[in-house]
């Protein structure tokens, strides 16, 4: 596993993107064909069944290292990781062997079939030949969850310097459902194989933000405008009479949703749609609080189906007649794509998303203000002339979203993060007033800089009130806005609302504690947008 | 039973007997200075005592001070309590302290790391009752590897650095960390710049006695193409400045315990973490604490109630002592 490690230290230790595209492209050249499979499977989420438990992993370490379990286990959120927590707390190995990165994960799979006994003993086996990084990665490979900084559009970059194949091309074998334990580098990167491309998705084209107004994107004449829904991305694929549903995350969501099986009565067979995944009702989009309670269901019971169908918002078109019509320009995409949905009967799941007609961007301006009343979150603009390109990529295609609603919160209480912000604390949580009470209403992680970060962490260590395991209880003193998405009634929550996509927009260092919003404020927005 | 000898006040460590503080974070008549890093060597005393080894530094940061010294090992009554310093292994002139009356015996060991650094005077254990120590690596995860491992691997990143045309940016605290850096260089490979603030130390401890590599002081002036393969050596708030962006094309590194975790690696954006502290790492702390033969452990600053739970439930009576120490944190330690 030297390689890999050596691989591994490369991509984390530096912090340019070229640096890291080179290391990935020598690995794919040089390591053995089954590992660099692997390699890709790891750094695109996929990972070996898991063999070990995890309680099962501390309890050994703990026992290995000669420290009590509750020792292990106040280090593990310190360290952020545990993968890299047993790493740390081992003692040396008492000797070194190098196996290919293969070699353990089959060695892995193995341990299915054998009893705890066996199991322990090779893990601690294990642990006692492999060094440093190459105990991290094998621990790795028991709990998952590589986190390297390597995008899918690095990898295959990577990929196309090693091999010398077409980015695009090479983007759309890694999408889908291929396994690692069951492809070779040959099928899953060289070879043709039309059964595995039938059931594979396109790489979905993203939108950047728009940080502009879109004055500065020319004429108007040149743009096709679209509201911005609020549902899940996903692709509609209809090829030899069996129809696949991708999530723009690469899974297979085909029998979460079971309403659109019927597409295949209405629609030609060679047709794969990109679109939104809404729940429908009353001819219009439902709110995503609908949609939610059909996310995380693998099987959806009838009420539910009937309580909130779904339906995919096509907003554009990728193959058509079973050809690839991706490189053809929006214009034309669209056009076709009316022409597919046009007479369709009311109740085929697969409806156009409309486009939005409009003369300059003045009106544009006044029709994103009204987002929010079509459960909308703000428009999408696309380039009529544009192509659809894989990945994210600037300047055809821009989401130009309403700006968030904000509140102005107290903190009351901290927890330190996990992994990069290890030892840091960056979890909080928000409330308002409610009278001289303080009501928590919701928690954010994200929306500050590392530099504020450190400097709340200080804070938090010398105002902390009471702790309740890792939560501590501060001082309330500090105000942040927070920005959020939507709003809507929530009983489980104390204060009776859910936010959508909270998170700290900047941090009111200038505004006392008093002059934080009150549980009416919070109310009244429940009310005009909830 | 009577008074402790030592007592913990808003001021800091505290002998009532000999009316005397020991690294206080407020200003007092009479302060011991166990080193002279700015969270244990504050402004404002009316009196200090550090042993000879740490003066120069001391006076350097603070002026003039009214400063009296002391040698290791030497012992000095004050108001009938007994008083000597003994090396911790720290910094160059880092000093335990310990404090004895009437067969109480108090050792308050301020920052210490228990190898050999080859440059500091090494860490002696001292037998007493009552130990007070620092606890800024107390947790198992920390356990560092051999000097010479991590010195190999500094150098050849150096090397690796200067073969591919960049310079080598390396952040590390000026006063301790610097020169044990120095020291394990290899001047083979290059020329060793060093930032200002660094140089500065470097010559007070040189004039002591101290055997350091050449190195060069990278002024404004200093012009990067005169000194190709070199390693510059800076604060670590200097390593991303616009002084190091003068050296064009270069890779920073960053030498600190605190680099044995990931997570705070990548935080800090550094092209290359070097795991090399100047406090003792888990095992180094128990082996001390075990080598005083003390019962009763202070436990001051870094993972204070992991690690005081931790003695107590191996057997010795330790507590949790709230204090100032650790201000430098992650840049120094």
């Amino acid at each position: 596993m030297n390689r890999f490690a050596t691989l591994f230290n490369a991509l984390d230790q530096s912090t340019k993107t070229t640096a890291k595209v080179t290391a990935l492209a020598e690995y794919f050249v040089d390591a053995p064909e089954p590992d660099r499979v692997w390699t890709i499977a790891m750094f695109s989420g996929r990972r070996p069944k898991r063999a070990v438990t995890t309680t099962k992993l501390r309890e050994w370490a703990a026992e290995r290292a000669d420290i009590p379990l509750w020792l292990f286990e106040e280090s593990y959120p310190i360290v952020g990781d545990l993968a890299e927590t047993i790493a740390l707390v081992l003692p040396p190995p008492s000797r070194r062997t190098d196996q290919r990165l293969s070699h353990w994960i089959n060695a892995l799979r193995g341990l299915s079939d054998v009893n705890d006994d066996a199991r322990k003993a090779f893990v601690l086996d294990a642990w006692d030949q492999l060094p440093d990084t190459q105990r991290f990665l094998f621990n790795k490979l028991i709990t998952g969850g590589f986190r390297v900084g390597i995008s899918q559009k690095l990898m295959t970059r990577a990929l196309a310097r090693a091999t010398d194949r077409d980015e695009a091309e090479l983007a759309h074998r890694l999408m889908g459902n291929w396994q690692p334990d069951s492809i070779t580098w040959h099928r899953l990167i060289e070879a043709d194989d039309p059964q595995a491309d039938a059931a594979r998705p396109y790489p979905f084209y993203l939108a950047y933000g728009l940080d502009d107004t879109p004055e500065n994107l020319g004429s108007p004449s040149d743009w096709q405008a679209e509201w911005k829904w609020d549902g899940i991305r996903g692709q509609l694929i209809l090829r030899g009479g069996q129809h696949l549903v991708w999530s723009r995350g690469e899974e297979l969501m085909t029998d979460r949703f079971p309403e659109l099986a019927r597409a295949v009565d209405f629609l030609p067979d060679g047709t794969v749609l990109d679109g939104e995944l809404l729940a429908w009702g009353d001819g219009a989009p439902q709110s995503f609080n609908a949609l939610q309670k059909r996310i995380g269901r693998k099987t959806v019971p009838k009420k539910l189906l009937s309580e909130a169908p779904v339906i995919l918002y096509a907003y554009d078109l990728l193959e058509d007649g079973g050809k690839d019509i991706r490189h053809l320009p929006l214009s034309e995409r669209r056009a076709r794509l009316e022409k597919l949905t046009v007479n369709l009967p009311p109740d085929t799941p697969v409806i156009q998303s409309p486009k939005i007609a409009f003369d300059d961007w003045a009106q544009l301006h006044a029709l994103r203000a009204t987002a929010r009343d079509v459960q909308a979150e703000g428009l999408m603009l696309k380039r009529a002339a544009s192509p659809y390109l894989a990945g994210r990529k600037k300047g055809d295609w821009w989401k130009w979203k309403l700006d968030p609603l904000t509140i102005d919160a107290v903190m009351i209480y901290a927890q330190s993060g996990a992994g990069r912000r290890a030892n840091l604390f960056t979890d909080f949580t928000f409330a308002v007033w409610n009278g001289n009470d303080l009501v928590p209403f919701t928690k954010a992680y994200s929306g500050l800089t590392d530099v504020e970060f450190r400097k709340i962490t200080s804070w938090v260590k010398k105002n902390t009130q009471q702790r309740f395991g890792p939560v501590r209880q501060v001082t309330p003193h500090h105000v942040f806005e927070i920005a959020f998405e939507g709003i809507q009634a929530s009983p489980r929550h104390k204060s009776g609302v859910a936010l959508r996509f909270p998170r700290m927009l900047r941090w009111r260092e200038d505004k006392p504690v008093q002059e934080a919003n009150t549980l009416d404020d919070l109310n009244e927005m429940l009310r005009v947008y909830g | 039973m009577a008074d402790p000898l030592l007592t913990f006040t808003e001021h800091g460590i505290y002998c009532a007997r000999g009316d005397f503080h020991i690294d206080p974070w407020r200003p007092v008549d009479r302060a011991l200075i166990t080193h002279g890093h700015a969270d244990h060597a504050r402004w404002g005393m009316g009196h200090y005592l550090a042993t000879d080894l740490a003066a120069p530094v001391m006076r350097h940061r603070l002026g003039d001070i009214p400063l009296e010294t002391i040698r290791y090992g030497e012992v000095r009554d004050i108001g009938g309590v007994s008083v000597s310093f003994h090396p911790a292994g720290h910094v160059p002139g880092s000093a335990q302290i310990r404090v004895e009356h009437g067969g109480e015996v108090w050792v308050a060991s301020g920052d210490y790391k228990v190898v050999d650094d080859g440059l500091s005077t090494a860490f002696e254990p001292v037998k007493c009752h009552h130990f007070i120590t620092e606890s800024t690596f107390g947790l198992p995860v920390f356990r560092w590897k051999p000097q010479a491992e991590v010195a190999a691997d500094l150098n050849a990143w150096w090397a690796a650095c200067a073969d591919a045309g960049q310079t080598a940016v390396l952040g590390a605290y000026a006063l301790g960390k610097a020169q044990r850096l120095l020291s394990m260089l290899d001047p083979a490979i290059g020329p060793i710049l060093c930032h200002t603030a660094i140089e500065n130390t470097n010559a007070i401890l040189r004039g002591q006695g101290l055997r350091l590599p050449e190195t060069v002081h990278a002024t404004a002036e200093v012009d990067p193409k005169a000194h190709p393969r070199a390693l510059l050596l800076a604060p670590p708030s200097a390593t991303d400045s616009k002084w190091a962006a003068k050296f064009g094309s270069r890779q920073t590194g960053f030498a600190s315990g605190w680099m044995a975790l990931r997570g705070i690696r990548r935080r800090r954006s550094q092209d290359r973490g070097f795991v090399i502290s100047d406090h003792a790492d888990w095992n180094g702390l128990l082996w001390a604490i075990e080598q005083t033969g003390a019962e009763n452990i202070y436990v001051t600053h870094g993972y204070t109630e992991i690690f005081t739970r931790y003695l107590n439930s191996a057997g010795w009576n330790a507590q949790v002592i709230p204090t100032q120490f650790g201000g430098e944190e992650e840049d120094a330690a």
